[in-house]
């Protein structure tokens, strides 16, 4: 089996969608010839497909996602990109309002089969406008599928099933697993949504955490278990829907949970798992549970104010001391 | 003038169709039997009227918050319509929506949105589907004054230019976006003159003459047809009532008000029809009784549906993964 980066992976599944299904496209800002997506994810499809399924779209981000809501219920199955997550602020009545709203407010009349492909995630120094990561702010809107896949292995198994699910899907990327990499298998496959994965097994507590905070806590586990501390990682791989079963259960035998996220602390996903864990297993839990999260700041650029402001392997670890 | 007299007598019925839908609804709702708000139609029929007639079954529209007059010209199941407004399970949205959300897409609605200038986006996207389906569909998308003023107006006409998108931006320009008037927010009294910096023709037609109406879009549907891209009408209206269910409107002048309602769209495609020898006054008469009948009809198969069970409002938040 190849050794595949992330990005390798991404494009691999969005072009077997594209052969698989000719009503597949892609549309977004600097995706095509020029320059392949801000992250090149999409370099070397326009040169494949053709610039009318790998489109560059002007600066406007509301009627990119517009025009993919459009497309989705006359018959096509786009897949919009937006350049940086935090660019979807612009588009936020079309995927909060029309996307997301369209099957239930129509009575089920026509389903909204896209998908938006976004990056979210500090460690670049770009500062407040291209760092940001705001998963909880879709997640608290009823209609979207959520992915937020954070190895190469399941980006291509995800997208995969994005694409042909019958209802709009936020798919959420992190610049910084762009580049790991991973054994990627050549041939077809496709990820369930709703169906979390353990990445590590323990026995004395639960680390629940989404992107590049799932690498961290491998790592971190790795080393909590020379003192003797078994630490299980669960990897979400989709909030919408969530596989809360996989967590409870986890958490019924570890009894402690830690849930790690690059998000800022209040009204995070990390905050909706907490409270979902403590009404469904409240009387497994034998310590409160313990949240890792950015402060409640915009995303600083100079280095050590963002390196304060992410949140690192010691603050993961000390969280899972205090418990254990 | 194009239209022959089949058309006339087209443009005849679907004007006043709309009016008598709507006038049912206003009924309905002073016995209190439409929940929420409404925004009425009435005054700006000729506008629906107009595009509809010159668009295919097959060709798409996209509607606003005050949406009742175009699904009803586009071809609506009136029943399942006025059910929708009743909040009943009938309806076309399974009471899911109501009023601005009011929505069949099997005669080619793509949608009413409550959120003003929202709908302008999806049209271009369909556009673009027609287009990359070589499906030589149309998009007609109506809008108000107040929603030219918008960024998606921008975005949505630019875009539609660049790709030579079979798309025709309908503007309804009823002079008012709620209760502040076009003067406060228009530098030109002209929404279509916004066109030209798009590269996209433009013309302003009386928005009360279904005719006038008809014949733009004729213009506009050929060339969106040919490949050539977009069209922007510009139609010059007046709402009959308020904004909303409970707006006296009070803020227009009367003499503006006055001027409007002696332009009532029913009377002035009846006229025309008669002139030019489509229909007869009889025959006028005959057309209203039996839509009057239809409308009738649907009120009543509304009043009399059942109210969706409590717990289907947690039905249909996503569709059904295959």
């Amino acid at each position: 089996m190849p050794e595949m980066t992330y990005r390798e992976a991404l494009k691999q599944g969005l072009r077997e969608e594209m052969q698989r299904d000719e009503r597949v496209f892609l549309m977004g800002e600097d995706i095509g010839l020029n320059w392949g997506g801000a992250f090149k994810v999409t370099k070397g499809l326009a040169e494949e497909f053709g610039v009318e399924r790998v489109r560059d779209t002007p600066i406007s981000e509301n009627t990119i996602v517009g025009a993919a809501v459009g497309a989705a219920i006359t018959g096509l199955r786009p897949v919009a990109e937006i350049m940086f997550g935090d660019l979807i602020t612009l588009a936020m009545d079309q995927v909060c309002n029309q996307a997301a709203k369209m099957h239930y407010m129509f009575g089920g009349q026509r389903s909204v089969p896209m998908v938006i492909r976004t990056v979210f995630g500090g460690g670049k120094n770009i500062a407040s406008h291209h760092s940001q990561s705001l998963e909880a702010w879709f997640m608290h809107t009823p209609g979207l599928k959520i992915a937020v896949p954070a190895f190469a292995y399941d980006v291509k198994g995800l997208i995969k099933t994005a694409i042909r699910d019958p209802n709009p899907v936020m798919f959420f990327e992190h610049k910084l697993v762009y580049d790991k990499k991973e054994e990627v298998p050549e041939e077809e496959y496709l990820i369930p949504f709703g169906e979390a994965k353990i990445r590590r097994e323990g026995a004395d507590v639960t680390v629940w955490g989404t992107f590049i905070m799932v690498h961290k806590s491998l790592e971190v586990a790795e080393e909590l278990a020379k003192e003797g501390i078994s630490v299980e990682v669960i990897d979400p791989r989709t909030l919408a829907p969530l596989d809360k079963k996989t967590l409870i259960e986890s958490v019924k035998k570890t009894g402690r949970l830690v849930v790690v996220s690059e998000e800022t602390k209040t009204g995070a996903v990390t905050a909706e798992i907490a409270a979902m864990v403590q009404e469904e297993a409240f009387d497994w839990l034998d310590a409160p549970v313990k949240r890792v999260n950015a402060p409640d700041t915009p995303v600083p650029f100079s280095p050590p104010l963002e390196n304060f402001f992410i949140p690192d392997k010691e603050r993961i670890a000390r969280a899972i001391r205090e418990i254990v | 003038m194009n239209a022959d007299k089949k058309t006339l007598v087209d443009l005849y019925k679907r004007t006043l169709k709309v009016r008598l839908f709507e006038e049912k609804v206003w009924d309905l709702f002073g016995q209190n039997l439409i929940p929420g708000t409404l925004h009425l139609y009435l005054g700006q029929e000729a506008v629906a009227a107009g595009v509809t007639a010159a668009l295919k079954k097959t060709d798409w529209i996209q509607s606003t918050h005050r949406g009742h007059g175009h699904v009803v010209a586009k071809g609506a199941n009136m029943n399942a319509a006025m059910a929708e407004l009743l909040g009943k399970k009938t309806g076309s949205c399974k009471g899911k929506g109501g009023s601005m959300h009011i929505t069949q897409f099997d005669v080619g609605v793509l949608g009413a949105t409550g959120v003003v200038a929202s709908g302008i986006p999806i049209a271009v996207g369909a556009a673009l589907s027609a287009k990359m389906r070589k499906a030589n569909e149309v998009v007609a998308c109506f809008f108000g004054d107040g929603a030219s003023n918008n960024g998606t107006f921008g975005e949505s006409l630019n875009m539609a230019a660049i790709w030579k998108l079979p798309v025709i931006f309908i503007v309804e320009n009823n002079l008012y976006a709620m209760g502040t008037p076009i003067k406060l927010t228009c530098p030109s009294q002209d929404i279509a003159a916004r066109a030209e910096g798009y590269c996209i023709p433009s013309t302003v037609v009386d928005g009360n003459n279904a005719l006038e109406v008809y014949e733009a879009t004729v213009k506009a549907v050929e060339r969106a047809r040919k490949g050539e891209g977009p069209s922007l009408i510009e139609c010059k209206t007046y709402r009959m009532r308020g904004h909303s269910r409970f707006d006296p409107a009070k803020y227009r002048p009367p003499e503006e008000v006055e001027f409007w309602m002696s332009k009532d769209a029913v009377e002035i495609i009846k006229k025309i029809a008669i002139e030019n020898g489509a229909l007869t006054e009889k025959e006028t008469e005959k057309i209203r009784n039996k839509l009057q009948k239809e409308v009738d009809k649907a009120a009543d198969f509304a009043i009399k549906s059942d109210y969706p069970a409590p717990e289907e409002a947690l039905e249909d938040v996503f569709a059904e993964v295959n």
